[in-house]
């Protein structure tokens, strides 16, 4: 068995997995409306291509890739826009999002689905056919696939490509089960981005709480080259970084990427979406979510993007006593929803039902008594009682260089602290504080600049002014010496003109 | 259905302060056990008359402070520095030097300096320095130990009565019930010129350490490693003092081994053991960072040495911890550890 290389820290946390993962994956029931949000991906929202009334079909683009990082946006199912609006999404703010509202036809019926050879296209083709296909990270964090998929700026050559099946959150059970059901079609979408990538090394991560899954992708990986490499059931080895340095020993930069050491690294639902997408034509319609916790029959459920939560949680059998929060994702770093009325994105890797069982009893924070038991279970080896420290003075400053960024907000200092202190809302405070203030710079530096551009047009113009003035009044005694100041008062004023005031525009719009 | 929104992490520990304070409350159990055994009653007594004590200034400092009380009382911090400072009181300190000590403890040393989790320094210790300082009289008139040279033990009437009263039993001879301890004896004679050798025969000594003592000792030793094994008190605290007193002890055995007591002689003798498992890993005081934890008991088992050896008393724990107390801040300023990603070195 090749070599681990642990990170520091991390937790053993209560599982959960087996109230969820006993049973094959249900496919959803056909919803009568979706709802399907343009910004299911980081990156800039996807622009709508359809408007009320219009027809669409299945698989049919209804939201365009707007710029590089951006994803397509397609309808999962046949039938009549009924709106392009703002929506409640599953956004921690609450805020509503631009979304499409779908009525469905109970037809079903597919778009003309164009399988592509990506072994014939050029890599960057084929990230466009995935940025097309609304191909994004499914573990959670939902980032455009295509932009991962392309190296040049990191590195030369890609040494180790990684399969992430950790999925190391209690509770959630959708990677297990995808892998234990669909773990050939995983490594056909592998292959893919092995093609793309042209990794020297192919490694598969998994739990070792997940023996099935195990089993299943080590079959289908038999004769590929791909190794399974199972890991300690640690949480969160599912954490890229952590993964990275798991399996490789490599850690990545503080303020870099793990293909800045050479490695990338996916979710194996992501895998299995690529596949479809090259394979079959299929853009990325449906996800496989986790419904668990307090509803009377969990399970997993292959459902279409942008049917209600409310509508899943029907289908297991309805909520199970009373429910206290609502969350997106683990217990860990999933975040409590206001209502089971919003729908399915592509992030959405599990819907937890949670009643006091499941929860924490709320009790008031205590004060830090520098224990240490946040340090010893930082993954990122911070001093996570000095950030909280600083955080709560709102010294941002001296957060910062405890590294405040590093903080991957994985809640393990949370879950061990004897005070019962919620750090990590603490460091989000703290983030929230300082881009806010980096805003606030960065529009008084604009404002800076638009005045001193504003001042020396005026004076270019005087002098402009003055030169005409003077070129018509005949000249009494030594024009030559008069000229060279004016060539050299335009020339002065020539680097500023035009472009300098069309960046400042530009960045006033990226900006906003 | 409308649902409340909490921040994660949305599952925690089943963990307190607490439950922290309280493990360490058992673990002094089994050394407390045996300074009863050797001492007899004056150690539960002073132990009550500290809780107590401990509990009524907790109380009106919490109350005066606004904090609510039932969450704050029920953290056990103020039992846990009463014990602390009462375990390390004579057995028969009358009843005003240990409410002197306690209420150093709580009111100045704790609750003035802000509270649970901001307090600079020990606050038993603080407790402990001012008696040291204040009454060296009543501070080292120690029990001999049962068993040994002290064949009759005092009852409990007896021993509430020196207490309370400061009448000892008329039926002991005044010195056949206190005397010197080890360390004592090792430093008094060293200064008249003896060798460690000619000292180490005095009826004071154990196996190792001091008699009896050392029981307390390995008591101590047994509860410290289980509060280690609970990750109650960091092991690098422990280890770290522990470490730092036998190499500057073996240095100095090395040196000359008539002059300078061997360094289990040093682990094993007064508040060593003690002070490395249930003092010096008090977490509020010492230094936050890994590597700051090492070398912070380092520091206090080097002090520890020097005074023991060079200055003017004969056991140094509660002032190295406190002037390690000090320096905490600065180490962790300079013993962060390098966060995942940055560059090494």
């Amino acid at each position: 068995m090749s070599r681990l290389f642990p990170f520091h820290g991390g937790l053993k946390t209560v599982r959960h997995k087996t109230e969820s993962n006993r049973e094959a994956v249900r496919a959803s029931a056909l919803p009568p409306r979706l709802t399907v949000p343009l910004r299911q991906h980081i990156g800039a929202i996807a622009k709508p291509l359809v408007q009320a009334g219009d027809r669409v079909l299945k698989g049919q683009m209804i939201g365009q890739p707007d710029g590089y990082i951006s994803a397509g946006v397609h309808a999962p199912t046949s039938g009549r826009v009924a709106a392009v609006e703002q929506r409640p999404v599953p956004h921690p703010s609450g805020l509503p999002d631009w979304c499409v509202v779908i009525d469905s036809d109970g037809e079903d019926r597919w778009i003309d689905r164009q399988p592509v050879d990506y072994r014939r296209l050029h890599p960057s083709e084929l990230r466009n056919a995935l940025r097309n296909a609304g191909v994004v990270g499914l573990g959670g964090a939902a980032f455009p696939s295509a932009v991962k998929l392309n190296l040049s700026g990191h590195c030369e050559h890609l040494q180790t490509l990684i399969l992430n099946g950790a999925e190391c959150e209690p509770w959630i059970t959708c990677d297990d089960r995808i892998m234990r059901e669909r773990a050939a079609e995983i490594v056909a979408g592998l292959d893919v981005m092995a093609h793309v990538l042209e990794p020297r090394e192919v490694l598969i991560g998994i739990e070792d709480d997940k023996p099935e899954a195990i089993a299943a992708m080590t079959a289908a990986c038999a004769e590929t080259g791909y190794q399974v490499r199972p890991v300690p059931t640690r949480y969160p080895s599912g954490s890229v970084k952590q993964l990275v340095k798991l399996l490789t020993g490599k850690e990545t930069p503080v303020d870099g990427l793990p293909v800045d050491v050479g490695v990338q690294c996916f979710n194996v639902a992501t895998a299995y979406t690529i596949h479809r997408a090259v394979d079959f034509g299929e853009p990325v319609i449906s996800r496989i979510v986790t419904v668990t916790g307090r509803v009377n029959q969990p399970q997993n459920i292959e459902a279409l993007l942008g049917t209600p939560f409310a509508e899943l949680v029907d289908q297991s059998g309805g909520y199970r006593d009373e429910i206290q929060r609502l969350i997106m994702g683990g217990p860990m770093m999933g975040f409590a929803l206001h209502s089971d009325e919003v729908p399915v994105t592509k992030a959405t890797n599990c819907i937890l039902a949670a009643g006091a069982a499941e929860l924490a009893p709320e009790q008031p924070a205590m004060p830090c008594i520098r224990c240490g038991a946040c340090v010893d279970a930082c993954p990122a080896d911070l001093l996570p009682q000095q950030l909280y420290w600083h955080a709560r003075a709102k010294e941002f400053d001296k957060a910062q260089d405890y590294h405040l960024f590093s903080c991957i907000e994985c809640g393990c200092c949370s879950y061990v602290c004897p005070s019962r202190i919620p750090l990590v809302q603490y460091y989000r405070y703290a983030k929230n504080e300082i881009w806010a203030q980096e805003k606030e710079k960065q529009k008084a530096e604009l404002a800076r600049q638009r005045h001193q551009a504003r001042q020396e047009r005026l004076e270019r113009e005087k002098q402009e002014r003055e030169a005409k003035l003077r070129q018509k009044t005949p000249p009494r005694a030594e024009p030559v010496a008069e000229k060279p100041s004016i060539e050299a008062a335009v020339a002065r004023a020539k680097p500023f003109p035009a472009p300098a005031l069309d960046t400042i525009a530009e960045t006033v719009n990226r900006s906003d | 259905m409308r649902f409340r929104t909490v921040t994660s992490p949305h599952i925690l520990e089943a963990t307190s302060v607490g439950r922290v304070m309280r493990r360490v409350l058992y673990a002094m159990v089994p050394g407390i056990a045996a300074l009863c055994w050797f001492f007899g009653w004056g150690v539960p007594v002073n132990l009550a008359i500290a809780t107590g004590v401990a509990l009524v200034a907790e109380t009106a400092m919490l109350a005066a402070r606004g904090k609510p009380l039932a969450l704050h009382l029920t953290d056990h911090s103020a039992v846990v520095t009463a014990w602390l400072l009462a375990v390390a009181l004579p057995p028969l300190a009358p009843w005003w030097l240990t409410t002197i000590g306690v209420l150093s403890a709580i009111v100045v040393a704790k609750h003035l300096y802000g509270g649970l989790g901001y307090n600079p320094f020990n606050p038993a210790m603080v407790g402990y320095v001012v008696l040291l300082i204040s009454f060296p009289r009543e501070m080292s008139s120690w029990l001999i130990p049962h068993g040994f040279d002290q064949p009759q033990a005092m009852t409990l009437a007896e021993t509430l009565q020196a207490i309370f009263q400061g009448a000892l039993p008329a039926r002991f001879a005044p010195d056949a019930l206190t005397g010197a301890t080890a360390l004592d004896v090792l430093r008094t004679k060293l200064g008249l010129g003896l060798t460690v050798t000619e000292i180490r025969n005095s009826p004071v000594f154990g196996i190792v350490a001091g008699r009896g003592w050392e029981w307390a000792a390995l008591g101590f030793l047994v509860g410290g490693l289980w509060l280690l094994y609970v990750r109650a008190a960091d092991w690098r605290i422990s280890a770290g003092m522990l470490g730092g007193l036998a190499v500057i002890a073996t240095v100095f055995y090395l040196i000359d081994p008539q002059r300078y007591a061997p360094p289990w002689f040093h682990l094993w003798s007064g508040a060593a053991i003690f002070g490395a498992f249930f003092i010096a890993t008090d977490p509020v005081t010492a230094s936050a960072t890994p590597r700051g934890r090492l070398l912070y008991g380092a520091g206090i088992g080097v002090l520890v040495y020097i005074i023991r050896g060079f200055g003017g008393y004969p056991d140094g724990v509660a002032f190295a911890v406190l002037l390690m107390n000090i320096a905490a801040p600065t180490i962790d300023l300079y013993t962060q550890p390098r966060v995942f990603g940055a560059r090494r070195g």
